[in-house]
């Protein structure tokens, strides 16, 4: 009886929940819009292939073997060819305009060199030249591997010794053959934006309710404060799951992101991952006063997981300090849970070294925001 | 126990103290069933830290307190059922409807479905509520704002409701129908215990105490107050009433004076044996027109000099 009555009110506070979010059109559209502008952000905008640089060639020999190596270089597609100049002092004025961030330098005693390489292998001269803005080390990395270019023997003329260091290991890329960098980033996402959405949507709610006058007015209620809590948190968790369908059915239709995992590993995972960020947003509108402060706390969570999570920089790279640090935070282990459900079908089972820790966040904050919100005004 | 069974509440020494400043100060309470009580105070007298105390919405630092037989704040969540409570500031969700709001109170205070439409439709009648209905609750004007937070706080019939302020942003049109239904509710054996800062509104509770710095510096009931009034009131009228009033100020037993218009009300102390002919005397030798009339005390005078007598540290 008094537990039918319980779900009651917690039903009632879930419900009045959705009836106002509903009327709220810009948080209603923050539900939609958040996730589908940062996709296409994360997605078009921030993408970490560097491919298609602007390149401008001089070839001063000008013989058949040289125009090979031009067009093999362009086939890798790390750049486009936009300019042929005469000189390498012309070159070096485009690169310094800024017209082309690659410049390729075909020598003009390129085809001795080229017999030099064919006897002496290795031990040889390099063949050509290859000019980079290295100011942005994204573009040295990308031209990197023009290094390893075979040059351009006959067919069948050459001898195998050249290519020789290629033919030590074959290299296979999982899961993401093509590197596309999309397919890490959409899978990331579905934390990034539920970190930011659920904290923030919870914590406004709450402090809304307290700024607006309307907490006094339920604190005099039968209501308890777990059942409040509760019953807040319910809608958000629906709309964490229209939020991670979203991304993931935005990613499969955009960038060609696989889901391989099936719907129950992803949808369970999400749900652990979601109830952990409703639990901070919960115990963040306990500590802030008004709606703006609220904000704040709430971006000041956040901005250390997107930095440290392995979203924005490798896990592995970091420090040791900070990935200590980073182990505390949920969106650190999600990122682990979801990038291996949704890339390489792995189920909770398999992952849950991450899982655990997720479900103890959860928890903990849950607990603290329930002792800390107390029916009491003192 | 038995003389104390028809009082709803009974405070003994109430106290409380946030830091320094204590807001409350050993308060004694005695309400009876069926009555308006009223605390008269002004803002910063303590009315709503004693009211929050008897819902147990604060702990008090000392002294006891027994709501509806219940002890507060130990069984406060058992009592929230049988209390109704109506901020001061409007406090139900501006984004949902009169209905709406009404809709999720009922539910809250787990009202079966059938009893809760009933009962919602019927308050919605009886507060004339029943043109905005499905309007949003933000958009009310003031006096509806009211009607719908009195409509919620008794809507799962409280035998106790407390009023903070009620009446703060209306007017006076809206002020007496307001208290046209207070009295509707008592009438039906409601118990209302309402704090406020005006004397027009207190002088219609069956009960009252004045409050100041959190002490209870005068109760009774409001007729009891005026009559027993420690202190004449005189009142002069005159052309000059700002200049009278500076002369007036050294005279031996003036509690305080206080311009009304075209009038200087006087209160003096009683013993004082012939208010009249000390005020004429001490006015004498001016060249003012003074009218001196000995006046029965209103609510207002009964106020002010208890509240003196309080910061002259005075004891009745």
């Amino acid at each position: 009886m008094s537990l039918l009555d319980a779900l009651g009110r917690i039903a009632a506070v879930a419900r009045k929940e959705l009836r106002q979010l509903r009327r709220d059109r810009l948080t209603f559209g923050m539900v939609v819009g958040i996730p589908i502008l940062e996709l296409v952000l994360f997605g078009y905008a921030i993408n970490q292939d560097v491919r298609h640089l602007r390149a401008a060639v001089v070839d001063q020999a000008n013989t058949q073997a040289s125009r090979r190596l031009i067009a093999d270089a362009e086939a890798t597609q790390a750049f486009d060819l936009v300019a042929r100049v005469e000189s390498p002092a012309e070159l070096a004025d485009l690169m310094r305009q800024g017209r082309v961030s690659v410049g390729l330098v075909v020598p003009s005693d390129f085809e001795r060199r080229l017999d030099e390489r064919r006897r002496l292998g290795a031990k040889a001269r390099p063949l050509a030249q290859l000019l980079v803005d290295g100011a942005d080390p994204a573009n040295q990395a990308a031209v990197g591997g023009m290094l390893d270019l075979p040059p351009p023997f006959r067919s069948g003329l050459g001898p195998l010794g050249a290519t020789e260091r290629s033919t030590t290991f074959e290299l296979r890329a999982l899961y993401n053959p093509e590197g596309r960098s999309a397919v890490n980033v959409v899978p990331g996402l579905v934390g990034v934006i539920l970190t930011m959405t659920m904290v923030l949507f919870t914590s406004v709610a709450i402090v809304r309710e307290r700024e607006r006058g309307n907490l006094e007015l339920l604190i005099t209620t039968p209501l308890k404060s777990w059942e409040l809590m509760l019953g807040k948190i319910v809608p958000y968790i629906g709309m964490g799951l229209v939020q991670v369908g979203l991304i993931l059915g935005a990613g499969a239709l955009l960038f060609r992101v696989p889901v391989r995992g099936t719907p129950q590993q992803v949808v369970s995972a999400s749900l652990v991952f979601i109830t952990a960020a409703l639990a901070l947003g919960l115990f963040v509108s306990t500590l802030a006063r008004t709606q703006f402060q609220a904000f704040q706390l709430t971006f000041f969570t956040f901005l250390p997981q997107i930095l440290l999570s392995g979203f924005m920089f490798p896990f592995d790279a970091m420090p040791e300090p900070a990935r200590w640090i980073s182990e505390l935070m949920p969106l650190t282990h999600f990122l682990r849970v979801i990038r291996g459900i949704v890339l390489r079908g792995a189920t909770l089972a398999d992952v849950q070294r991450d899982v655990w820790p997720l479900a103890g966040f959860a928890v903990l904050m849950l607990l603290a925001a329930t002792l800390r919100f107390r029916k009491r005004l003192d | 126990m038995g003389a104390e069974s028809e009082s709803v509440v009974a405070a003994r020494g109430l106290t409380r103290r946030f830091g320094d400043l204590t807001a409350v100060d050993g308060v004694d309470l005695e309400i009876p069933r069926a009555s308006v009580y009223g605390f008269l105070g002004p803002n910063g007298s303590g009315k709503t830290t004693t009211i929050r105390m008897l819902c147990g919405l604060l702990e008090p630092s000392g002294g006891e307190a027994e709501v509806l037989g219940l002890r507060v704040p130990r069984q406060a969540e058992k009592l929230r059922r049988r209390i109704g409570y109506m901020t001061q500031r409007f406090s139900l969700f501006e984004d949902l409807s009169v209905r709406e709001n009404l809709e999720f109170l009922g539910e809250i205070h787990s009202l079966r479905s059938r009893r809760r439409r009933a009962r919602i439709a019927e308050l919605i009648e009886r507060y004339h509520l029943g043109e905005q209905r499905e309007q949003r609750a933000g958009t009310l004007s003031g006096g509806q704002k009211q009607r719908l937070a009195l409509a919620a706080s008794v809507l799962h019939e409280p035998e106790l409701l407390f009023l903070d302020e009620p009446t703060s942003a209306v007017d006076p049109e809206s002020r007496r129908d307001f208290w046209e239904a207070l009295f509707d509710l008592v009438d039906s054996g409601t118990t209302i215990l309402c704090s406020t800062h005006y004397m027009d509104e207190a002088e219609r509770c069956h009960l009252l105490a004045i409050l100041d710095h959190g002490r209870v510096v005068a109760n009774g009931s409001p007729r009891d107050l005026m009559s027993g009034l420690g202190a004449s009131v005189v009142e002069i009228e005159t052309d000059r009433p700002r200049r009278l009033r500076r002369r007036l100020s050294d005279l031996d037993g003036l509690i305080s004076a206080a311009q009304l218009g075209a009038r200087l009300r006087l209160l003096l102390s009683p013993e004082l044996s012939d208010p009249v002919a000390a005020v004429r005397s001490a006015l004498a030798g001016g060249d003012e027109q003074a009218c001196v009339a000995l006046v029965p005390p209103n609510l207002e005078d009964v106020f002010v000099a208890a509240t003196q007598e309080h910061e002259e540290g005075e004891p009745r």
